[in-house]
């Protein structure tokens, strides 16, 4: 199979559906001949017209209003949020009308759109360009939160998410954008709520999100070297979440870390810790962890934002430190 | 142009039916007999009945916390009212949503809203959808003066105005923001100036005089219906009550009791019966009647609403995803 990145994968899904069916329309800053900030949309404007790819003014809650407005009349918006960070000037929109109004509606109505944000810091942009918080998502009643660690994954889900006729929190990561990895060139549906285990293993569950899925996995090749096998659960979406999954993964090994970008206290970490803890405590043969990011804003200064980060070797140490407890 | 004698008997119908259904509302909430938060549109019916007479029933609308005489004016049904404002099942919205979100897709009734300027943008992007999908509906767009403060606003105003959407903009300017006066909310005193940011026709109408209103409302339905853009309309006018029902002293904390006493000698539904008295005496009986036929209704929807059951405790967990 032929090798693409990860932006190239969404930028297929977003075609093969426009292609498909005239009511995707895109909306969101600098996605025209600009392409978007990370060039999700390049070309398209090119193949589908200004009417259908809408650059928009620098006006969040107007064309995320908008996109809700759309969708409850029939069309399948898909807006891009050119940072997670920016959510915060339309968070009304999102999670006072998008994310409610089918249940304050009484069942009336739906709201097929999705909504495309990235996370992940790393690139010297600091607080407000650098942030994920897409566990604040998880926590709306009424939202899908969808989390693709590699291309495959990401053209399946986008495509999903837009066939899906809730509204959808479609969060890319930062980092992954120029991964490579196989991806059919049909278009193809992942459907939510079942997750994958990336890799088999007996000794340590490893839950991990986006692209810690890929640390954890270089983590995991390591230390097989060394005799541990360590099963690694990417979730795919937080909501709906495949507890099942990590349930038996938990039952099986006894221990689990979760790994995940969100800040530590009330993050993904924190939910999946407790579900366990709740569910299958007497499986556990050890604490659990949770490598997460620190609880501050994301520092600027190299050394500190480099302090802020964590991949592989994080990992690996939970691991061992997991593995001391049989 | 002048509109005959029936189409006035209409408005005099739909307005009354706003004024007597909330008329029923305060009592019913004064006896605890509804729970919850009722903000009451008495005062202001020329507006909602002005503005959705120059709609089809295909044509949206977006309401606000202050709703139930904009959906009723667009079609609304007094029965599910009546068992949505119960949070009886057979409600609305199937008692889930209450006064403040009443939404009938079929009507075109795209929800009520809680949220002070939240369907600015709801009302653009509807207004958006009909140019994609090649229709020619239009939308109208109710909201308050305070809400012209939000960025909702502005921000709504300007995508209407730049991708030339068909959506009417109508403010009802009551001239307050729950207690806060415009002249202690906003600089200005006309907010149809506005419009002028946004390159847009800005109308100012008497929001008490539904001929009025309903001629701007014209006006502004057909260029939108004609693809030449949006408008904004402000329609001047006052809320009796209190902000909700249970308001102190329905706002006299905040305004004096003679400014109350001279918007009530404006009243719309006053104004209208006594032209049509004053033009034709014996409308007078047939008025009356109409009067007696609403209440009647009325009667019903609330013997209906109390009749009818509440949601289960499981459907709580219903409708949250498609």
């Amino acid at each position: 199979m032929r090798e693409i990145t990860y932006y190239e994968a969404l930028n297929e899904a977003l075609r093969s559906c426009m292609q498909e069916d005239e009511r995707v329309v895109l909306l969101g800053e600098d996605i025209g001949s600009y392409g978007g900030i990370f060039q999700v949309t390049k070309g398209l404007l090119a193949e589908f017209g200004t009417e259908r790819v809408v650059d928009t003014p620098i006006s969040e809650a107007g064309f995320v209003g908008a996109s809700i407005g759309a969708a409850l009349t029939g069309m399948r918006p898909v807006a891009e949020i050119m940072f997670i960070d920016f959510t915060t000037a339309c968070m009304d929109m999102i999670i006072n009308q998008m994310a409610k109004m089918r249940y304050m509606f009484g069942g009336k109505g739906k709201v097929p759109m999705v909504l495309r944000v990235n996370i992940g810091a790393g690139r010297g942009t600091a607080a407000q360009h650098s942030q994920s918080f897409h566990s604040l998502f998880m926590h709306i009643p009424g939202l899908v939160v969808v989390t693709p660690s590699t291309p495959y994954d990401a053209k399946g889900l986008l495509i999903e998410a837009i066939k899906d006729d809730n509204p959808v929190i479609f969060v890319e990561h930062k980092r992954l954008y120029m991964s490579k990895g196989d991806v059919p060139e049909e278009s193809y549906r992942i459907p939510f709520g079942k997750a994958d285990i990336k890799r088999e293993g007996k000794d340590v569950t490893v839950v991990a999100t986006h692209a810690l899925v890929v640390e954890a996995l270089a983590a995991a090749e390591e230390l097989s070297k060394k005799g541990i096998e360590v099963e690694v659960v990417d979730p795919m979406t937080l909501t709906p979440l495949d507890k099942e999954t990590i349930l038996n993964s938990v039952k099986k090994t006894g221990r689990l870390l979760v790994a995940d970008e969100d800040h530590k206290t009330c993050g993904v970490g924190a939910e999946i810790s407790a579900i366990v803890a709740e569910e299958c405590i007497e499986y556990l043969k050890s604490p659990i962890l949770r490598n997460c990011s620190p609880d501050t804003p994301v520092p600027f200064s190299p050394p500190l934002e480099k302090c802020f980060m964590f991949g592989k070797e994080r990992l690996t140490e939970s691991i061992n430190t997991l593995m001391t407890y049989q | 142009m002048k509109l005959k004698k029936e189409k006035l008997i209409e408005f005099y119908k739909m307005m009354q039916t706003i004024r007597l259904f909330e008329d029923r509302i305060v009592d019913l909430y004064a006896r605890g007999a509804v729970p919850g938060l009722a903000h009451l549109y008495i005062g202001e019916e020329a507006v909602a009945t002005g503005v959705c007479d120059c709609l089809r029933e295909d044509d949206y609308i977006t309401s606000t916390h202050r709703g139930h005489g904009h959906v009723i004016a667009k079609g609304a049904k007094l029965n599910p009212m009546m068992a949505e404002l119960f949070g009886k099942k057979t409600g609305y919205c199937k008692g889930k949503g209450g006064s403040m979100h009443i939404a009938d897709m079929d009507a075109g009734i795209l929800g009520a809203n809680g949220i002070a300027g939240g369907g600015l943008p709801i009302a653009t992007g509807a207004g958006w959808s009909a140019k994609w999908r090649k229709t020619d509906q239009v939308t109208a767009c109710f909201f308050g003066d305070a809400s012209s403060n939000n960025g909702t606003f502005h921000e709504s105003l300007n995508l209407a105005s730049l991708h030339k959407l068909p959506v009417i903009f109508v403010c009802e300017n009551n001239t307050y923001g729950i207690s806060v006066s415009q002249a202690k909310h906003q600089p200005i005193v006309d907010i149809a100036t506005r419009a002028t940011g946004y390159d847009m026709p800005g109308v100012i109408v008497d929001g008490n005089d539904v001929i009025a209103v309903h001629e701007v409302a014209s006006k502004a339905v057909k260029r939108a219906r004609a693809g030449e853009g949006p408008t904004l309309v402000e329609c001047k006018t006052y809320r009796w009550r209190g902000h909700h029902e249970g308001d102190p002293n329905q706002g006299e904390r905040y305004r004096t009791k003679e400014e109350i006493k001279a918007w009530k000698e404006k009243c719309p539904i006053d104004k209208l019966r006594n032209k049509l008295i004053k033009d034709d005496a014996k409308l007078k009986n047939k008025l009356a009647s109409i009067d007696k036929k609403i209440n009647k209704e009325i009667d019903e929807a609330v013997d209906y609403a109390n009749s009818c059951e509440f949601p289960s405790i499981n459907e709580m967990y219903e409708d949250i995803y498609a």
